[in-house]
């Protein structure tokens, strides 16, 4: 066991070289390039074993993720954003195989207009894909959740692959403390893949994911899928629970910071919720009684611990990084879904906020707070509302003004 | 906690400073986060780096808004809007700006309220190898204006952050950082730890609800070509190619189509730079087959042109 400055990339490298995975289809894009830069350089020089095959797409990438799965080898792969939506048609493919493997996504927001920076419509895309989904908050997370994905995805009540998600720049490349694990403890932990029944060979073929026609064939085996993931959800606790004990590191499927006596929740995903955290302190300090939710699991959505753990709290901010064009915050969504019929349900209050790695400042956090505690007097939420300034549309007006200025002297415009 | 920004531009190893710093930190028992942040990696584009230091866990991530210190690699940045040098500077900061201009000269231009102090350009040497030095330099400074960084912490921290680039790489960056670091003894300890913002006590977000605009208005569109034609890229260039045309062979076609901005005009049969927007990237040193590029330190080369 060591404690060594690492960047979320660099955690997701050492989850996979912990895991000893088999093979890694590999496929460069920022913000995740370093996760397979960092395997490559382990199997180059030696020091980790396994396979890493660089592939012409993600799309390829992914296919031969789930092929190589499919013979009951481990498999490791990673990509982001627009890398992600490229190989979605394989992402609900390969899910279909029931084969497991961990892909892990570092978030970044969608083209057009492009960017570089975090928000989460990328791994939200692949909400329904049949991948469970597991979203980090800090680098030792990273770590931890590769090495418990394993275990989630191989057990036989699940079988199937796994997301790990971690926000792009504000993890890939920010370095944090964290504790890696020695091999031997993550051996006891993480077996050698017990392939069962999954065994495709080229020399041995067999049919994986046949045509079904008519329907009712086709709604079995989605429904299988379905409950699988729900299964997911037990057996995750179960998997987080014997981590707890063996690395001393409690990973819930929801985390709930200082919400015992809360009357006041943030309710958000990813690694924005440490900011939460510390403004939830702040808060604290001033005499407020604010707590902060946190589901880690996005796919089986923790339902019934959510419901629990909001029963009796007066309003909650739901903070969505992420917009559903012509709906809103999907969090928001998802929150107010399983909340609706408990009569003792609080007020839902939808903030989108984060996108495109905007930041979120600590007076946001205390006025997200402010604007729930007048709602719940009144009696009423308000509209969603977008956490943007006068200064950021000040700053876009001005961009504007350029664009025409441009337009103008230099006459090519219509 | 301490908040530290460095600002410089691509290739100066700002994102080698924080670490070096970040390590460093870390080797004093400090819980460290530390982190770079640029767009599309590019040689000379401003790019800034961040480290947070503080004896328990950190739960505040992403860009720093209230710096306890900003170090600045490349004056040239300073008045750059989209490099934000400036940004959230107060009182209780410290501005170190690596510059041949004095302290008082940059307190003049920018008035800031910040302690403005400098830490003198190290002379630009004719081997090309050594420039570079310049995050280690910014790190050595750095550590010894938080004063809680011992000269022995930074060794070992440039050990562990350079190592992998071998012993003569690491012993040259070393002497720079530590004599950054002697250099700075008179104000050692200057940087204090400033607080975030105060939910008993704190200015609201001045939060907006965003009209709907016409998409002719709204879509991400500039109505105009030759837009990279009207920004002056080449003010990025750190180093500046420069053909000896006794050694040019005119084969033309080499570095002006592997020049990947584009910035090498044929004019008559022969290869000329356009230095507005050569961004300094080297790779026509690198192709050039009858080695007749050189590159220059960019101050020393601007101070050979003749005033116009």
């Amino acid at each position: 066991v060591s404690r060594v400055l690492l960047t979320g990339n660099g955690a997701a490298a050492w989850g996979a070289r912990l895991a000893r995975v088999d093979y890694v289809p590999a496929f460069p894009i920022t913000p995740q390039t370093e996760i397979i830069e960092s395997l490559a350089s382990w199997i180059d020089g030696g020091e980790m074993r396994g396979r890493l095959v660089t592939l012409e797409s993600e799309h390829s990438m992914l296919t031969a993720a789930g092929a190589a799965a499919a013979t009951g080898v481990r498999v490791f792969s990673a990509t982001s954003s627009q890398g992600l939506l490229y190989a979605m048609e394989m992402l609900y493919t390969v899910a279909g195989w029931r084969t497991p493997f961990v892909l892990v996504n570092v978030s970044r927001g969608l083209s057009a207009p492009i960017t570089l920076e975090p928000d989460h419509n990328d791994v939200l895309a692949a909400r329904d894909s049949g991948f469970l989904q597991i979203h980090c908050a800090d680098c030792q997370e990273v770590l931890d959740s590769v090495l418990i994905a394993y275990r989630l995805g191989e057990d036989s009540r699940v079988r199937q692959p796994v997301l790990v998600n971690l926000d792009g720049f504000y993890l890939s490349f920010t370095r944090e403390p964290v504790t890696v694990p020695g091999p031997a403890e993550v051996d006891d932990f993480l077996p050698a893949f017990d392939a069962e029944s999954i065994a495709f060979r080229a020399s041995a073929p067999e049919s994986q994911a046949v045509a079904v026609l008519g329907g009712g064939p086709y709604s079995y085996f989605r429904y299988e899928t379905h409950l699988a993931l729900l299964n997911g959800l037990a057996v995750y606790e179960e998997i987080a629970a014997d981590f707890g004990e063996r690395f001393g590191r409690a990973h819930p499927a929801v985390e709930a910071y200082r919400c015992d006596d809360a009357e006041i929740v943030l309710l958000m995903m990813g690694s924005f919720a440490t900011k939460a955290r510390a403004a939830v302190d702040n808060l604290r300090d001033a005499g407020q009684r604010v707590g902060l939710l946190r589901p880690r699991l996005l796919r089986p959505f923790p339902a019934q611990s959510l419901v629990k753990q909001l029963a009796g709290k007066r309003g909650v901010a739901v903070i969505d990084q992420n917009i559903s064009m012509g709906k809103g915050g999907v969090l928001y969504a998802e929150v107010a879904s399983v909340l609706y019929g408990h009569k003792d349900a609080p007020l839902l209050v939808s903030f989108v906020g984060g996108i495109g790695g905007r930041d979120i400042s600590p007076e946001e956090f205390f006025e997200m707070v402010k604007v729930v505690a007048a709602a719940v007097q009144r009696g009423e939420a308000p509209p969603p509302r977008l956490l943007y300034t006068e200064d950021e549309l000040r700053e876009i007006r001005k961009l504007q003004t350029l664009a025409h200025v441009e337009r103008n002297s230099l006459g090519e415009g219509k | 906690m301490y908040r530290i920004r460095f600002h410089g531009r691509g290739g100066q190893g700002m994102k080698t400073a924080s670490r070096i710093l970040g390590s460093a930190l870390f080797a004093e028992g400090f819980e460290v986060q530390d982190a770079p942040r640029y767009g599309a990696e590019r040689r000379g584009a401003p790019i800034f780096a961040y480290v947070r230091a503080d004896r328990v866990p950190i739960s505040e991530r992403g860009i720093i808004r209230r710096p306890d210190l900003v170090v600045v690699a490349d004056d040239t940045l300073v008045p750059v809007p989209a490099a934000g040098v400036l940004a959230g500077l107060d009182a209780y900061s410290v501005l170190l700006i690596h510059s041949h201009e004095s302290a008082d000269t940059w307190r003049r231009r920018l008035n800031t309220p910040a302690r403005v102090l400098v830490l003198p350009l190290i002379e630009e040497s004719a081997d090309r190898a050594d420039l570079p030095s310049v995050g280690a330099v910014c790190a050595g400074a750095a550590a010894c204006l938080l004063g809680v960084i011992s000269e022995d912490a930074l060794v070992k921290a440039s050990r562990d952050e350079l190592g992998q680039l071998g012993e003569a790489v690491v012993q040259r960056n070393l002497d720079k950082a530590q004599a950054a670091y002697r250099q700075m003894a008179e104000v050692r300890g200057v940087v204090t730890q400033g607080t975030e913002a105060n939910a008993a006590d704190y200015t609201p977000p001045a939060w907006i609800s965003l009209p709907f605009e016409d998409a002719n208005v709204s879509a991400p569109v500039i109505h105009a070509g030759l837009t990279s034609s009207a920004v002056s890229t080449g003010l990025w260039r750190t180093l500046r190619p420069v053909i000896d045309y006794d050694r040019c062979n005119q084969c033309w076609w080499v570095c002006t189509s592997l020049c990947p901005d584009g910035a090498i005009q044929v004019e008559e049969g022969r290869p000329t730079i356009d230095y507005d927007h050569c961004k300094g990237c080297l790779v026509c040193v690198a192709v050039c087959p009858p080695h007749a590029i050189e590159a220059q330190p960019e101050r020393a080369a601007e101070s050979l042109e003749t005033p116009q």
